[in-house]
């Protein structure tokens, strides 16, 4: 049962990080490879505001967030604005570029020292045991709520919304899309806040969970597998994805810790060769001239 | 004039050449003849970091060639470099293997990693290379580190220098000589290439991978070539690597390393070789520029402990302005302000320039 529980606790990890990737991805076909800093600053943000003594832990939180959605807005008005239309290899060049300026400012605004933001809230991360002895801890729990919480939002509001409907279009065709009167520095400035957003929670809740340090960016990058898994433009897919890399890596920590660092890569080198556009993604066809 | 103020090229030989003017070729032999010299006026400290930099401008060619030329992305260059530099350390500890083995054996370890994770791209466009780069980092980084532990070199393997005829590589002059007869041959080798059909089809390849294969280009095929060069160089430049530290740990690969390789050549300017070595010369040098700075203004040594993070931050800083501002980087920079002399009064090239 404690395996299972595992599992599940970070495949959930997986989805909330992969969403973004996948949103940005399907919004402009860029990859975010800062996603794992901006994701990361999501904790740091929280840790901050408690710092700043705002009063509750649910305020705190809320403040977090907010911020990590200002963060993606800012990324896109103040850098990606000036990148859209140009090439994709420009693009994710400069997302690595912003990766590597953020993972500095962090390691400059508050050391590369670990931080337990949880002691600060006096919030206990108390374990909860389950059916059959397993045990989760809070924000364990707290991450698998959330992420079918952000799932059930992300769906609704693609499928039934205005704003969703037009995110799509963009992503889809964005001349169409611009012909019909659509602005695409809005839509793809909400595809980079979302993810932003979405990213910022798993920061906090792993901030939470096991305290913050700047390598928790490392996690961001074991999640690229999960994405490919299920395919880069697909929603969906990320959820099975999650849950084969997630129970890839539990099963391979048996043999060593390193050995489950580098299982999900194993498992995208695979992916690659047998069909690399993913169980769930569009497969990205040859034009013919 | 040193430079042809426009196109005068009326022959497909003439379009062929390198060396373009005879003021050309006197400047090339002049620069020869000082970079012979520098060992003679250069301080230890200023001949290590030469040799920092040939060993870079290795790799950096390769991934030019990858990313500037044939337009794909990368993040495995540091598990290639790690390759080739393991290579030489396991056959040079376990049957002790001169250089003139572990070379060529880690040009081949490259190219064969090169074929295995360049597959995936044979088979989509778009950035899937990129991602099976990052798969082949770690995959690379896992080997080297199980290979570490279970032989028992916990912190490291050390490397003898190497023994090329009759010389041992120690004096940093030594080095210095040979890594320069390696880096000018790369350069060589990738200015050749760029000639040639393989080096144009990349081009076509990067510009518009469809028109590319109206051309009646195999796209996927010069896709994986590209791929398979950039491998080869960087896992012989790793080779070098390991040889040139005397110690080889796979602490020493990160990822920073892979976007330090991203910075030269995005520095520097992609699609130009002149680029890649203005960019390695830039990257290389720019941590001793940043700590000489912070030495001149005396600031406290309690924030010396943040050098680390300023260096990352003002890399990724600069790399982000010059993607934004002048994509065409430091080679582009020096390109326009040659021309505006060049051209003066004038401002524009005739067309075809």
């Amino acid at each position: 049962m404690q395996i299972v529980v595992n599992i599940v606790v970070l495949a959930s990890l997986y989805c909330l990080i992969c969403c973004g990737y996948v949103l940005i991805y399907r919004a402009s076909r860029v990859l975010n490879l800062a996603h794992g800093e901006m994701r990361t600053l999501g904790g740091y943000f929280l840790f901050t505001v408690i710092l700043a003594g705002a009063g509750s832990p649910i305020a705190s939180l809320a403040i977090a967030l907010v911020l990590s959605l200002l963060l993606g807005f800012a990324v896109y008005f103040f850098l990606m604005r000036f990148l859209t239309g140009e090439s994709v290899l420009a693009a994710v060049l400069v997302t690595v570029a912003l990766g590597i300026f953020l993972r500095g400012l962090i390691t400059l605004g508050w050391t590369s020292q670990s931080w337990h933001p949880l002691e600060r809230m006096h919030v206990e991360n108390a374990t909860i045991y389950l059916f059959g002895n397993a045990a989760i801890s809070t924000f364990g729990l707290a991450a698998v709520v959330s992420v079918v919480v952000v799932y059930a939002v992300l769906f609704g509001f693609l499928k039934f919304t205005r704003w969703g409907l037009r995110m799509r279009a963009v992503g889809e065709k964005p001349l169409l899309a611009a012909q019909r009167g659509i602005d695409l520095h809005w839509y793809y400035a909400l595809a980079w806040a979302i993810s932003a957003f979405t990213g910022g929670l798993a920061g906090i809740i792993m901030a939470c969970d096991s305290g913050l340090y700047p390598n928790m960016v490392v996690i961001a990058l074991s999640a690229f597998p999960v994405v490919l898994v299920g395919g880069l433009d697909s929603l969906v897919g990320v959820i099975p994805g999650a849950f084969v890399v997630a129970a890839v890596q539990v099963a391979a920590i048996t043999i060593s810790p390193q050995a489950s660092e580098v299982a999900p890569f194993v498992v995208l080198l695979g992916m690659l060769l047998v069909r690399p556009w993913g169980l769930f993604g569009t497969k990205e066809e040859w034009e013919r001239v | 004039m040193a430079f042809a103020s426009g196109y005068f090229k009326t022959s497909y030989r003439g379009d062929l050449t390198i060396v373009e003017t005879k003021t050309r070729w006197v400047a090339l032999i002049l620069l020869l003849g000082g970079l012979t010299a520098y060992p003679l006026v250069a301080s230890p400290f200023l001949l290590d970091l030469a040799n920092q930099v040939l060993i870079a401008l290795i790799g950096a060619i390769a991934l030019m060639l990858l990313t500037g030329f044939a337009g794909q992305i990368s993040l495995g260059h540091a598990g290639l470099i790690a390759a080739g530099a393991f290579t030489t350390a396991i056959l040079f500890r376990e049957v002790h293997a001169p250089i003139w083995i572990t070379l060529p054996a880690s040009g081949v370890m490259g190219g064969i990693l090169g074929i295995v994770f360049g597959l995936p791209s044979l088979r989509l466009k778009g950035l899937y290379l990129a991602l099976s780069t990052l798969a082949l980092h770690f995959i690379v980084i896992y080997a080297g580190a199980e290979y570490e532990t279970k032989r028992g070199f916990a912190t490291g393997i050390v490397v003898d220098p190497p023994q090329i005829g009759p010389f041992i590589l120690e004096q940093a002059t030594s080095w210095y000589f040979f890594l320069l007869v390696m880096s000018l041959g790369t350069v060589v080798f990738a200015l050749n290439l760029l000639r040639s059909r393989t080096g144009r089809a990349w081009m076509a390849i990067r510009d518009r991978d469809v028109a590319a294969a109206a051309f009646g280009i195999k796209v996927g095929r010069y896709k994986l070539y590209a791929f398979v060069v950039c491998s080869v160089l960087t896992s012989m430049a790793g080779c070098l690597f390991a040889y040139y530290q005397g110690f080889v740990s796979v602490e020493a690969f990160s990822l920073m390393m892979t976007i330090e390789y991203i910075a030269m050549i995005i520095i520097g300017g992609l699609g130009s070789i002149l680029g890649a070595i203005l960019g390695t010369l830039f990257v290389v040098v720019l941590p001793y520029g940043i700590d000489a700075v912070v030495d001149h203004l005396s600031i406290p040594s309690r924030l010396t402990t943040y050098m680390f993070a300023v260096k990352h931050s003002t890399f990724g800083l600069i790399m982000i302005l010059f993607l934004v501002l002048e994509p065409t980087g430091l080679a582009g920079l020096w390109i326009r302000v040659r021309d505006y002399f060049l051209l003066w009064p004038f401002k524009y090239k005739p067309a075809g320039g």
